[in-house]
């Protein structure tokens, strides 16, 4: 079932068009995430949902119910949608149980075992209740920020960059008690964020949006593998762009010949998407010769996990990376021969791009 | 409401036009107009420039640095506001009359109003996000270069505000600028309306002084620009780390004395001595408990109505600036920067001519002190307002929270110390005023200011001082209540 549509929403500020036509489903008791880079309309996409701003034209549905659009406009205290901005924006007047109970009916707002449930759901300790937010770690008010927007069990919940000003330890941990927090309470939830790597770990749906634009809503996986255009390909994860030729189902280029994974089109000239980890270099000790290609280690950088290798291939053929297990990384200098697995993303021909 | 601010202004202009030009440009270029100029412009600008450097500086090192007792000094240093100007100087001209003229004349206004820079100085300084300054000190800043390009940066709202208000009050200054015999524009169109009830002169230099308004209106619009002041970033603030003043505590300590005992030991100590031997001191008690009772119904219907007045315009300054609420905004700060007496003349005339009923009420003298004492409620308001960003407005709303419950429950509790400060300035603004509370109270309405005057006029000293005294008394508390709100913030 959906829980939120949009249906052709479309705003502009005087001369500039933010949002031109955008179409979403939000599956209800799922995460969608709306990736863009900064300026790119998103935010004000949220405040489209939330009812902070109306659109030029457009319509917005939470279930069956037209909140905007056609005319009329739900104003955002009755649309019932929880926002968690960037800030947490927690009233500084108020201790984290007064802020959580902000947005429930009077009576219930002494209940103490509602902002308990709410603690817990978010993870965080019910000895908090009486702290006030400059009190609180940036993570702890982020998740005060969340208990807050769930409290009143709201039919979707908009996160606006919730994570962004926090640091990257305390930023993983928050995401995923955020994210435990959604799924447990089933709330429907948008998030946006300009961090691929949060849109494709934390959500079901991932929307990327570009100059105004939805350009493709799809699984994270389903993304990654076939982005709809370079821009995306590119957006979405580390990707090594090589100009080929296809010819009867494989692609010819500095690489060897690569299996092609989409319905590959008219033979001729295009250009493959390599994802680094597709990559292998192995040592040029002889037992690999004749499954890859030569290259030379140029650069290495290490990131405990894994590593990327940058690799000049031989003799003089593009620079591409490759991202292998940490502890197997060649040295720079190395002689390696490099192997493709799986089948790769096929483009239409750029003027010699080659990224 | 800005239309009622605009009354006396409007009562200036037509009456010029009324006169006519000729007339109007033969009672202007007089050598008279030229030295009352002078004085005006020189008293105003030194004052402000004094009053600025004093109370940013004690605001500084009450909230920014580790000095002993910080609450103490923060208390003492609002404490001048609870002595109206005309008491202080009657402290010091009682003492030696070596103060009356231009040195004297701007020792006492500095003394006098330096608080109204460092009570919002205080109140933002509390407020500002320490990370602002420790930013700038990661980027090489020493503490005089963060001071400078970082938080007085920061502090433009309040110390324009507060530098604004200082300017305002000394062209308004009346009482004590006549008693240190340092004639200005105001006391000159005092002493011509007393020659001549409602002489053109008067009004003629009336269109000076609003013009001086205006000057000065047109100076703080340049400088303050398009910023906006709310917080930007992650969560709520945290608290200063304080400054150590180390080898500078003693010094500091030194110079907070010496404002101290200059501001409020000089004029109190005098005060103190016409009580205990002053030759015509008396203690009528039953007019003291009279005109006390006076004062503070008066400066409490006051204060109430002119807060509650500036939370629109405040509220449109802050979140919805354009044109139209900036110009309503400014157009309230003429009822201010006009004398009193102006005020009030113009409210006589005009509710005589077209709303004879309201003349003689108590309902003119506090639309009198509305009009006066907007702009100090408008200031602390707006000053709070910045703390309160459209952004907490939206997650209430997202709360289910309707525009009203939101205001009652997020806006106004945040914005709450202000709107006391507000208050406070309106209650001690109204408590010592003295010259429309003179022209526009209903006959036989006597307050301890006006009761205070008459004594002095008479050179009855020691009559004089009890209800001095009480002034200052009925003052304190809402002093005390003022630096408590400004302390109260963040400290929840």
């Amino acid at each position: 079932m959906t829980a939120l549509s949009l249906q052709g929403v479309t705003k502009t500020y005087g001369a500039t068009r933010v949002l031109e036509g955008i179409d979403l489903e939000v599956p209800a008791r799922s995460i969608t995430t709306v990736l863009g880079p900064s300026g790119c309309g998103k935010t004000t996409l949220l405040r489209i949902v939330a009812g902070f701003t109306d659109p030029d034209a457009g319509t917005v549905s939470f279930g069956d119910d037209i909140v905007v659009g056609n005319g009329r406009a739900v104003p955002p205290q009755r649309r019932g949608v929880g926002y968690v901005p960037q800030e947490g924006a927690l009233f500084p007047h108020l201790d984290v149980a007064a802020n959580i109970s902000f947005g429930l009916p009077r009576r219930q707002r002494r209940a103490s075992g509602r902002i308990g449930e709410l603690l817990a759901l978010v993870g965080l300790d019910s000895s908090l209740r009486g702290r006030y937010p400059h009190e609180l770690s940036g993570g702890q008010q982020q998740r005060v920020a969340l208990a807050r927007a769930l409290a009143p069990s709201p039919a979707v919940v908009l996160l606006d960059e919730p994570f962004s000003s926090l640091d990257a330890g305390l930023r993983e941990t928050t995401a995923r008690a955020v994210i435990s927090a959604l799924r447990a309470a089933e709330a429907t939830a948008v998030l946006v964020t300009h961090d691929q790597s949060e849109g494709l770990s934390l959500s079901d749906q991932v929307a990327v949006m570009r100059d105004g634009r939805l350009v493709q809503t799809d699984d994270p996986a389903v993304l990654y593998r076939s982005p709809v255009d370079v821009g995306v390909a590119t957006f979405v994860g580390g990707a090594v762009l090589l100009p080929a030729t296809l010819h009867g189902g494989s692609a010819r280029c500095a690489l060897g010949d690569l299996a092609v994974s989409t319905g590959a089109g008219t033979d001729g000239p295009v250009q493959v998407l390599v994802r680094p980890e597709q990559l292998q270099p192995l040592p040029a000790d002889g037992r690999s010769a004749g499954a890859g290609v030569a290259a030379r280690v140029v650069e290495v950088s290490f990131y405990g996990h894994d590593a990327a290798v940058h690799l000049d291939l031989v003799p003089d053929g593009p620079r591409v990376v490759a991202r292998v297990v940490g502890g197997d990384a060649p040295s720079p200098g190395d002689d390696v021969i490099v192997t493709t697995h799986g089948a790769v993303a096929v483009f239409p021909a750029a003027n010699g791009v080659s990224r | 409401m800005a239309l009622l601010a605009l009354v006396p202004l409007g009562f200036v202009v037509v009456y010029t036009a009324v006169i006519g030009i000729d007339e109007a440009w033969a009672l202007l270029v007089r050598p008279r107009i030229g030295e009352l100029l002078g004085n005006t412009v020189r008293l105003t600008l030194g004052a402000i420039t004094l009053a600025t450097v004093v109370g940013t500086g004690a605001a500084w090192l009450v909230e920014r640095s580790d000095l002993p007792a910080r609450r103490m000094w923060h208390v003492l240093l609002a404490a001048p506001l609870a002595v109206p100007a005309f008491v202080n100087s009657f402290g010091w001209v009682s003492l030696t009359p070596k103060v009356e003229g231009y040195a004297g004349a701007l020792l006492i206004v500095t003394l006098s109003y330096y608080p109204l820079v460092y009570l919002p100085v205080a109140a933002l300084l509390r407020g500002l996000d320490p990370a602002l300054e420790e930013s700038a000190q990661s980027l090489g800043l020493g503490t005089w270069s963060t001071f400078f390009r970082v938080v007085l940066p920061q502090l433009r709202p309040a110390l324009l505000g507060g530098a604004l208000l200082v300017g305002i009050h000394l062209l308004a200054e009346f009482g004590a600028l006549q008693m240190l015999r340092f004639p200005t524009f105001t006391t000159a169109i005092y002493d011509q309306y007393r020659s001549s009830f409602n002489g053109p002169a008067a009004n003629m230099i009336a269109s000076v002084l609003v013009l001086c308004c205006l000057l000065l209106l047109m100076a703080e619009l340049r400088l303050r620009g398009h910023h906006r002041y709310s917080r930007l970033g992650s969560g709520a603030a945290r608290p200063a780390t304080r400054r150590r003043l180390g080898r500078a505590t003693t010094p500091a300590v030194a110079a907070l004395v010496g404002l101290t005992v200059l501001a409020l030991g000089v004029p109190l100590g005098s005060l103190a001595r016409w009580l205990l031997v002053g030759s015509s001191t008396a203690f009528p008690l039953g007019s003291l408990a009279g005109a006390a009772a006076t004062s503070i119904g008066l400066a409490t219907a006051a204060a109430v109505v002119t807060t509650v007045l500036a939370v629109p315009v405040a509220w449109l300054a802050v979140r919805h600036r354009g044109p139209v609420s900036t110009t309503l905004e400014r157009s309230t700060y003429f009822g201010n920067a006009l004398p009193g007496i102006v005020v009030a003349l113009a409210l006589v005339t005009v509710s005589i001519r077209y709303v004879q009923p309201v003349y003689q009420t108590t309902a003119l003298l506090l639309a009198a002190y509305a009009i006066m004492f907007l702009p100090r409620a408008v200031v602390s308001v707006r000053a709070a307002l910045t703390q309160a960003p459209p952004l907490f407005d939206e997650v209430a709303h997202s709360l289910g929270s309707y525009p009203l419950t939101t205001l009652r429950r997020v806006t106004l509790p945040i914005i709450a110390p202000g709107l006391g400060a507000g208050a406070a300035l309106v209650f001690l603004a109204v408590v010592t005023e003295l010259t429309a509370t003179l022209l526009l109270a209903p006959i036989g309405t006597a307050t301890l200011a006006t009761e205070f005057w008459s004594n002095t006029s008479d050179i009855a000293y020691g009559a004089a001082a009890p209800y001095a005294a009480l002034m200052v008394l009925i003052s304190a508390p809402a002093t005390f209540l003022l630096s408590r709100q400004v302390r109260r913030t963040v400290e929840a």
